[in-house]
């Protein structure tokens, strides 16, 4: 009889198939956060607000479903040892306790991460190879300010680049004998200069409707694509500035907290918002000096009888913002015998070399390429 | 060291052999720790990938990693039979392990269930199951890890759902209804028949009537997705009908996993005892090395909420062997699976010795001792093992627009489905049926409910 040995025998060692199960598991959940991730983000009210604010992501092991009976109220098992019937071998939790703590049968291993938005946010544009926004050419420039600039020998104390001085103290030493220390042609100081620079600050304008036809998903749509745009421009501008519109009939500001939330039973006027859009504008963020976006969310209906004001209108605005960008919502079911009059009117805007572009947003997974398309369009504009 | 365990390791073997023991030839190797460990995480040495196989095998390295298992051995049935040592087993562990082998070999070779299985199959499972593994990498190049992936994912899924008491080639439905007999006209008839103007109605001939498919409920699932999807490709076909063979090969393994352990333990504990030929001093290991297996609970505890297969298995061997003569034993090992060796040989005597109860687990949490009664005892032991350990699920129709409608037998399993689960495997399955897919079942409240996807 022979027995042989592994090392006779060495293909199992060549790889491990276990090992690389568990990969491809790893690579399906992190497929599965990613997936997850708009909801989770949209989430809550994280538009406004500090911007290092974290989310907490649970992650868990996948399970492979299979058939099983529901669990029963009284479970049996079988057991050997000591104990009369009757006899408590383990007892129960307390009352409040955390509910299966210790739990029963396999144990569920689970985890959570905390996650910067910022950082997912980070990812996720490298993962979707979302192309970066640039900043009008033409936007003016900002108030002069100081930069630093290049080094000087002389300068005041305060401004002294102890790194730059070690430097220049070591390579004076590498060639001099009996060298001392530091001496004052050693000393190297920050320069400053006095320099306009392009203008870094960004208004956002985010107009909703709200009319009764704006079901909570059409609305929870439009809440994701606003969010992942703002973060889109906020990864470009260091200054963002969000101005939150809803309207029906009329047009309101609100504060982000309650912008998802309202409502209103009234017709559609989409030239409401649209004026009070240009008022804000004007008032708050002179084109000339602040970099503006402007997007829409509607179903798309609007009154008939509006649609020249509204046209004209969205026309101005389209002239001063650096990009405006509709996006219709609606699911896909809905029998739609032609575009909606806003989808018209975006679309002569567009045909007319205005810097707009539409997106549809029918599910969750269109959230993505309307953000892509956005960013890519606002590209082309922006060279 | 392999040179001292093979000249035991022959003479174990001549041993086994004049005691009555008889089995195909055993390939042995000693194998390293990460393959033992696959082994276990995949139940056989190569075998398809699969996600799911990369959670248990983490699983099964926490385990590990904490004490909780260790592996001695790893035996599979065939011709020959394919055993694996771990290499960190002593001389005195792996003396053991080779006697247990050949229990096991014994076992495999006699018990009716393997028998068939075996006969059905060919004794190769490992070949197979590797030629497996390279056909599904094939496919995976050609089509994609992600398709590959999706189908796995629907026949892993319903991996227990087979008929163990089917053929692995099974051909299909016959397409037509057989022709009934004509007829036979009662005498009433006849003779109401000839009244007058009373005509006898012309029998149009109508063909063939095609049959229902499928003609019963099916509980074949893994079967009747291969050979009836409407939209099944080849290499899809083929990966259903992979899983299914492997898992005709498990069902054996599964069902009579308390025999087959007792009876492999009786066997290293006999011939160790009979082995004269082995020092006193690896006798002793061994013999702890056995206690360490064969022990209901670990050292220090009471009582144990699970019931360790090999004890319950020696304890039932061991007192067959002892009231009934060696020869009733063969017959049993030949006889029987663990429904009929639990209800026929665990007996309440054994029980009580055995230390077996029920035990009940509530809403909170609390655990109670419940009943020592001996058929309560033998349900309880059995309960995890009917019909492979799964719900019974089987197709009820297949609709003219190709949707599939599953029928869970509530009946039987005495409560409805875990819904999320099953929802999720219905997901599976559309993707390969590429139809709807219903199932229905019943809710918490024993009200029909129907899933769908």
């Amino acid at each position: 009889m022979t027995i042989r040995v592994a090392a006779e025998t060495p293909w199992y060692d060549l790889f491990s198939r276990g090992a690389r199960d568990w990969l491809r598991h790893n690579q399906k959940v992190r497929e599965a956060v990613k997936g997850g991730l708009p909801e989770l983000l949209a989430g809550s009210d994280l538009m406004t607000g500090p911007s290092n604010r974290t989310v907490m992501v649970p992650v868990k092991f996948l399970e492979h479903a299979r058939l099983r009976l529901a669990d029963a109220s009284v479970s049996q098992g079988a057991g050997q040892g000591r104990g009369e019937p009757g006899q408590v071998l383990q007892p129960g939790r307390e009352p409040g306790a955390d509910a299966r703590s210790g739990g029963t049968g396999e144990g569920e291993i689970r985890f959570v991460v905390e996650l910067k938005v910022e950082e997912i946010v980070d990812w996720l544009w490298e993962e979707l190879k979302l192309p970066e926004l640039k900043p009008r050419r033409s936007a003016a420039l900002d108030e002069p300010d100081y930069v630093r600039e290049g080094w000087n020998k002389r300068g005041a104390r305060s401004r002294l680049d102890r790194r730059r001085t070690l430097k220049e103290s070591i390579k004076r030493k590498t060639v001099q004998e009996d060298a001392v220390a530091i001496i004052d042609d050693d000393l190297r100081f920050r320069q400053l200069v006095k320099r306009a620079t392009p203008a870094m600050n960004a208004a956002v304008i985010f107009a909703l409707d709200v009319s009764g036809s704006m079901d909570d998903a059409q609305r929870r749509l439009a809440k994701q694509f606003f969010f992942f745009a703002l973060q889109g421009i906020r990864r470009q501008y260091a200054k963002v500035e969000t101005v939150f519109l809803a309207h029906a009939a009329e047009a309101w500001e609100f504060e982000e907290s309650q912008f998802f939330q309202a409502s209103s039973s009234g017709g559609t006027v989409t030239s409401g918002v649209a004026r009070l859009a240009l008022d804000t504008i004007a008032a708050r963020y002179d084109p000339s000096r602040y970099n503006v976006y402007f997007f829409y969310a509607s179903d798309g209906e609007n009154a008939a009888e509006d649609r020249d004001e509204a046209r004209a209108t969205l026309a101005r605005i389209a002239s001063q913002v650096n990009y405006a960008g509709y996006v219709e919502t609606g699911g896909l079911a809905t029998f739609r015998p032609r575009e909606t009059q806003l989808a018209e009117i975006f679309a002569e805007l567009k045909a007319g070399g205005a810097p707009v572009g539409t997106s549809h947003l029918g599910s969750q997974d269109d959230v993505w390429s309307a953000i892509r398309a956005f960013f890519a369009q606002e590209q082309t504009h922006g060279e | 060291m392999v040179n001292e365990l093979e000249q035991h390791a022959s003479r174990i073997e001549a041993l086994a052999r004049s005691l009555g023991l008889d089995y195909y030839p055993v390939d042995f190797e000693v194998a390293p720790q990460g393959l033992m460990t696959e082994i276990a995480v995949y139940g056989l040495p190569v075998r398809m990938p699969h996600w799911s196989f990369g959670v248990r095998y983490i699983h099964q390295l926490v385990r590990q990693s904490m004490g909780h298992s260790k592996i001695f051995e790893v035996m599979f049935p065939g011709d020959p039979c394919r055993a694996f040592l771990m290499d960190t087993n002593s001389l005195a562990e792996n003396s053991l392990v080779i006697a247990h082998v050949l229990g096991h070999a014994d076992f495999s070779k006699h018990n009716q269930l393997f028998a068939r299985f075996h006969a059905m199959q060919g004794g190769n499972i490992v070949e197979q199951a590797a030629a497996h593994a390279h056909r599904i990498q094939l496919a995976i190049e050609k089509v994609g890890l992600e398709r590959v992936e999706g189908v796995l994912d629907a026949a892993l899924a319903l991996e227990s759902h087979i008929d163990v008491d089917g053929e692995l080639r099974r051909s299909r439905y016959a397409e037509f209804v057989p022709e009934k007999p004509a007829r036979e006209h009662s005498d009433f008839q006849k003779r109401f028949q000839s009244l007058p103007g009373e005509s006898r109605p012309e029998a149009l001939p109508i063909g063939p009537l095609r049959a229902r498919v499928p003609p019963h409920p099916e509980y074949d699932l893994l079967w009747f997705i291969a050979n009836y999807a409407p939209e099944l490709e080849q290499w899809e076909r083929d990966i259903f009908l992979m899983v299914r063979a492997e898992s005709l090969y498990f069902y054996p393994v599964f069902a009579c996993q308390i025999m087959n352990e007792g009876w492999a333990s009786y066997w290293h504990a006999r011939l160790m005892r009979e082995a004269d030929f082995l020092p006193q001093s690896l006798y002793l290991s061994a013999l702890q090395a056995h206690s360490d297996v064969v022990r209901p609970f670990a050292s220090g505890e009471q009582a144990a909420l699970a019931v360790n297969p090999y004890h319950l298995g020696f304890t039932i061997w061991e007192d067959i062997v002892e009231k009934h003569g060696l020869d009733r034993a063969f017959e049993v090992r030949r006889d029987e699976d663990d429904f009929g060796f639990i209800r026929n040989w665990l007996d309440r005597e054994l029980a009580e010795k055995s230390g077996l109860f029920v035990y009940e687990t509530h809403p909170d949490d609390e655990i109670r001792v419940a009943s020592r009664d001996l058929d309560a005892v033998r349900e309880a032991i059995l309960a995890p093992k009917y019909n492979f350990g799964a719900p019974r699920v089987a197709v009820a129709e297949m609709l003219n627009d190709g949707g599939l409608i599953l029928t869970h037998d509530t009946a039987s399993d005495g409560r409805g489905l875990d819904a999320r689960r099953a929802k999720k495997v219905l997901e599976y399955v559309r993707r390969v049926w590429r139809r709807p897919v219903r199932l229905q079942t019943v809710n918490d409240r024993a009200e029909p409910v129907e899933l769908a996807a």
